[in-house]
């Protein structure tokens, strides 16, 4: 389990590193909190011949304010999300849920352009990505482009990211006071990765919900959103029967994966426990 | 004799403070001159035959020393039988350090590279090409033991390793007469013991003095010592094992592994130090495993919840080896001796089947088969008193043996000199109010919230004596001996063959000799784990160090002590006898007036021997040594009690309250029991609810690293309150019957018993562990 010998590069600035990029392609893997990649090497599961270190760079660790979102630097590390009082205004989903990622030693690494790149399928940060309609800003040599969560995530370890391209930010609506969000996940231990999650945001108005997302994680080959059961939310109050339907519909459409330890069918059911759960909890907060 | 502090002291491990700092130093913190690493090439099949190796590429590899097959090693080092003299019927195939034709399970090492680098001996493994063929496999000892099965070693004709049964009385009267008879069948699924510090050694052999030496990560160095010098045909009196610091053992740190043995012959060979360290992916594929047992059992009762009678089937298998030294039969022999032990009752049958099949070795962990003997008999006994609307306590109280029957031999053969289960149970209830208890989980109920209570009544065989692998034909000590040094300064060394693996056996041991002696514990130094210099003895398993090693202190404490005051008699112009040693000085016995610093007393025994007459007693380098006579075990017990919830929607289950009532005779440091407790039960906690190694059905382990394989965790774990009682052992002057697997030996079934009591509104029985939740979602009907 030691890593076969690879080269390490470290630019210092994004022009050097996109220009380097695009002369490696796919022998070159970006190194940030390296607590997937180091492993992954280790394991010679990845064998990367080049790690191309981007901790240096000036500007992607920093989180700061445009008017209408949030811009957060790519390697912003989850204890620096943790710790900053702009994220817990401005998004407080991510403030809750940053807490269930691991335990405080990977946080203090690991980096929310890591999770994002990576594209777990049982990661807290890319589900919340979609719960928010989040953009991530990918820069290769020739500029820069957004992709709208949405169509970001393609499948199990799959992003629209090129070899070429570093994920630089992630750009987040900021959370308007009518803004209504609920997080929780289902893990066997804390800091595990979950069996199954779910990140809620959406508007509330008085009691009615408008444009609520139900972003699901663990559940699928990529974060998932629960599109009829949503649908059913829109403009709606919740009532208990309301909450049981929609948690009916959650359950008919998630299609997770067996695996030899988790059964389909125990995920699914726990996507209908989390929605009815975190639902309850928002007609709590809204009576 | 007075058993004065620090006897009985709750003091810190002496090894604690060096480990915080960041001094230990364990094997793999070694570097050797010229040292090479090793990896090795592993069967990816359960069951294949090797057609060929080639190594061509692999030898042209940079920092490449050497590749090594089995053939290259015939001649270095032997093969062996994991046999048991004992148990005559147990078949044992021959087993060889690396696999010749045919690998037998996932993970049987094939060739091995040896390297500059660790990284480079991988790289070089990876290039080494195995023609493998396929071969059916058996992964089942159901299966295993059908007509028509494939055979795991053909030389054997039968996958049947062993079978055995205990019998008492007559079951099947019993049982017809009975007024209640429980059936239940048990899965028991199979974990490890997951040592933080994997398995690991560096051997270094000098061939210009025929000499090896080994610094290995091991509970046992006189046991590998003995193995090495046969196996390797080297005198044994040039062969040294040294075990540094041990980061956890748990049983799985003291057999022979063949890729451990395969390091010392490789050594050999090239003549130059090897170092290997088991990598997690390894350990999970190496190590040795436990449990998965599917056991059969049932319970007789009268009206009033006496039990009449206990009928146990207990099939499991060794995996496709008996290990070596000490065979594979412990766990399913430890089963049918144990069932019911702590009741009361006349007739009983328990038999035994141990099947081999195509996975890596069964063998000892923390406990060896007392959990599953507990949580079958614990489950029995609640579930009758379910049957009988009896309450579980009552039925206890009522079944357990009781303090007039002993001394007496239970069903399953073993000699019980006094055990506390009233004791015990009446501790528990002073701090657990049961029937308040019952009042809230009533009222929880009624909010959806399920909570239980579970009672885990065990008794735990420690201390193995010499009978037990001394008939069986191993070389594994079961006496003990403790050399002492009085040093001209005072100062007092101390070696024992007891081993310290983190358990902080040096600690108790070191108390015992400055209480003994009468000096303070900081004057006592423990050195332990190395065969060389240490006195033969059988290092730390199987719950022995306080009680056997402790003893040979004792005696040697006494002895040192008696020579002290010999010296000083002479010295002082008094009688020893009215002479005292206190605080580290000879006072006068009466008055407590000092007389001598030890410093005194020694200086004249090492620089001045003259003044002391030639028959006066007055070494000062002294041994003690203890070998227990007719008895197979000193059993302990106690009582488990597990009190949580269960969330029928997720399965989750969360601890309220764990305790546990312990009796294991004199208390050497109170503190370190409560540990050693506190980690058995997490172990054992671990085997209810998260450890299990999942196979597909192909044959394949699905879940072989930290992230799929599921170990407990702080954060989910109960605070783990611990009482004493101290019922102190007759067979020994210091009293004390070992400590260190009662954690384990009753978590499973209290809570097994506790999530049952839970989930009685629900009308289920599970009897599977773990108890994962998707396990509890079945059996609820939810998914
Ligand atoms: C014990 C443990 C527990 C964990 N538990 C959880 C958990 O509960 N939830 C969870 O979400 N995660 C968990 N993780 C994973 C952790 O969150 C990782 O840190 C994260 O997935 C990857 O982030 P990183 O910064 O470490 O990335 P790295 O490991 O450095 O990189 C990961 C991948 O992303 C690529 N990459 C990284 N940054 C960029 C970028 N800016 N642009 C383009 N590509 C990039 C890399 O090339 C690599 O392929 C756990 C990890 C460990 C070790």
């Amino acid at each position: 389990m030691k890593a076969p010998d690879f080269a390490y590069l470290r630019p210092n600035t994004l022009e050097e590193a996109v220009a380097a990029l695009g002369r490696f392609g796919d022998d070159a893997r970006i190194l940030a909190g390296g607590q997937t990649l180091m492993a992954l090497q280790n394991f010679r599961m990845a064998s990367a011949e080049i790690l191309f270190d981007i901790n240096w760079i000036p500007g992607l660790s920093d989180i700061h304010e445009e008017p209408d979102c949030l811009v957060i630097g790519s390697l912003v590390r989850y204890a620096g999300l943790e710790a900053s009082s702009l994220i817990e205004r401005d998004a407080p989903l991510l403030s809750e849920a940053v807490g269930h990622i691991a335990h405080p030693a990977v946080r203090n690494r690991g980096t929310i352009g890591g999770s994002l790149a990576l594209g777990d399928p049982a990661a807290e940060m890319p589900a919340c990505m979609l719960a928010l309609n989040a953009e991530m800003v990918l820069c290769d040599a020739n500029g820069e482009r957004r992709v709208p969560a949405d169509e970001f995530f393609l499948g199990l370890y799959e992003t629209t990211l090129r070899p070429d391209e570093i994920l630089t930010a992630v750009r987040i609506p900021k959370a308007r006071p009518s803004q209504c969000y609920a997080f929780d996940e289902v893990a066997r231990r804390r800091g595990d990765f979950a069996l199954a999650g779910l990140a809620i945001a959406g508007k509330a108005e008085g009691s009615a919900l408008h444009s609520v997302r139900l972003a699901y994680f663990g559940v699928a080959d990529r974060p998932v959103l629960a599109v009829s059961a949503m649908a059913m939310l829109e403009g709606q109050s919740l009532t208990a029967e309301l909450i049981d339907r929609v948690r009916e519909a959650a359950i008919g459409e998630l299609d997770p994966p067996d695996d030899p330890a988790t059964p389909a069918a125990y995920r699914r059911h726990l996507g209908g426990v989390l929605v009815a759960r975190l639902l309850g909890q928002l007609r709590e907060r809204l009576l | 004799m007075n058993f004065q502090a620090p006897i009985g002291s709750s003091l810190p491990r002496d090894r604690a403070k060096r480990l915080l700092a960041g001094r230990g130093q364990y094997v793999d913190d070694i570097q050797l001159p010229r040292m090479l690493h090793l990896a090795f090439v592993r069967s990816p099949y359960p069951h294949a035959r090797v057609k060929s190796i080639e190594t061509i590429d692999a030898v042209a590899m940079p920092g490449v020393a050497r590749v090594v097959k089995g053939a290259d090693l015939v001649g270095v080092v032997s093969s062996w039988r994991g046999t048991h003299n004992l148990f005559p019927g147990l078949k044992a195939p021959e087993q060889h350090v690396l696999a010749g034709d045919t690998a037998r399970w996932q993970g049987e090492a094939v060739a091995a590279v040896a390297a500059r680098s660790r990284a480079e001996a991988e790289d070089a493994a990876e290039q080494i090409v195995v023609d493998w063929e396929e071969l059916p496999f058996v992964g089942d000892a159901e299966v295993a033991l059908e007509n028509g099965a494939t055979f795991v070693h053909d030389s054997l004709g039968s996958n049947q390793a062993f079978a055995a049964e205990v019998k008492q009385g007559n079951t099947e009267l019993a049982f017809q007469d009975a007024h209640l008879v429980i059936e239940r069948r048990f899965r028991f699924n199979r974990h490890t013991g997951v040592s933080l510090e994997s398995r690991g050694l560096i051997a270094d052999y000098d061939p210009s003095a025929d000499r090896l030496t080994v610094y290995q990560s091991h509970q046992t160095p006189h046991q590998q010592q003995d193995l090495y010098a046969r196996l390797l045909d080297i005198p044994e009196q040039n062969v040294r094992v040294i075990c540094p610091d041990v980061g956890g053992a748990f049983g799985l740190k003291h057999h022979l592994y063949p890729d451990e043995l395969a390091a010392c012959a490789i050594s050999k060979l090239l003549e130059r130090p090897v170092k290997y360290i088991a990598d997690r992916f390894e350990s999970f594929l190496s190590d040795i495993h436990c449990r998965d047992h599917t056991v059969t059992a049932r319970m007789a009762f009268t009206q009033e919840g006496d039990i009449v009678g206990m009928q146990v089937d207990d099939l499991f298998h060794a995996g496709a080896y008996s290990q070596y030294p000490r065979s594979s039969i412990a766990e399913g022999n430890q089963i049918i001796r144990l069932c019911g032990i702590p009741y009361r009752h006349e007739h009983y049958r328990a038999a035994v089947r141990m099947a081999y099949l195509n996975k890596s070795l069964l063998g000892h962990i923390r406990s060896v088969g007392h959990p599953i003997a507990c949580a079958v008999t614990e489950q029995l006994v609640d579930l009758g008193a379910k049957q009988l609307s009896l309450d579980p306590v009552a039925m206890r109280r009522r079944a357990y043996l009781r303090d007039e029957d002993f001394p007496t031999t239970s069903p399953g053969g073993i000699a019980l000199e006094h055990l506390s289960f009233h004791g015990c149970l009446d501790r528990a209830l002073e701090r657990i109010d049961v029937d308040a208890f019952r009042r809230e989980q009533a009222q929880l109920r009624e909010q959806g919230i399920y909570r239980g209570i579970g009672f885990a009544t065990f008794v735990d065989l420690t201390s193995i004596g010499p009978e037990y692998y001394g008939e069986g034909g191993q070389h594994i000590s079961a006496q003990e001996t403790c050399l002492l040094r009085l040093e001209a300064s005072g100062g007092i060394r101390c070696y024992t063959g007891a081993t310290d693996q983190g358990q902080g056996i040096d600690s108790g041991i070191q108390q015992v000799v400055a209480g003994v002696i009468g000096v303070p514990v900081q004057d006592v130094k423990v050195n332990s784990g190395d065969s060389e210099l240490c006195p033969v003895g059988g290092g730390s398993w199987g719950s022995r160090g306080a009680a056997l090693a402790g003893e040979a202190a004792l005696r040697a404490g006494q002895e040192l002590r008696r020579n002290i005051l010999n010296i000083a008699g002479v010295l002082l112009q008094k009688v020893p006898e009215l002479l005292d040693i206190r605080d580290g000085a000879v006072v006068d016995a009466t008055s407590g007036a000092k007389q001598l610093a030890l410093a005194e007393v020694a200086q004249i025994g090492h620089f001045r021997p003259y003044m002391v007459p030639d028959n006066t007693p007055s070494d000062l380098t002294v041994t003690g040594r203890y070998a227990s006579r007719d008895r197979m075990f000193l059993p302990a017990n106690g009582l488990h009690v597990a009190i949580l919830d269960v969330d029928t929607d997720t399965g989750l289950i969360v601890f309220q309250r764990y305790l546990v009532v312990h009796d294991c005779g004199r208390l050497l440091n109170p503190l370190l029991v409560e540990e050693q407790i506190r980690g058995g039960v997490v172990q054992g906690i671990g085997g209810a609810l998260y450890e299990e190694f999942i196979y597909d059905d192909d044959g394949y382990l699905c879940n072989g690293t930290l992230a799929d394989y599921l170990v407990p965790m702080a954060a989910e774990m109960p605070d783990i309150e611990v009482e004493h009682l101290e019922t102190p052992t007759a067979t020994s002057e210091l009293g004390a019957k070992g400590a260190g697997e009662a954690g384990t030996t009753g978590a499973m079934g209290a809570v097994l018993n506790a999530v049952n009591d839970a989930l009685t509104p629900f009308d289920v029985t599970l009897s599977e562990v773990p108890l994962t939740p998707p396990r509890i979602l079945r059996a609820l009907g939810k998914i």
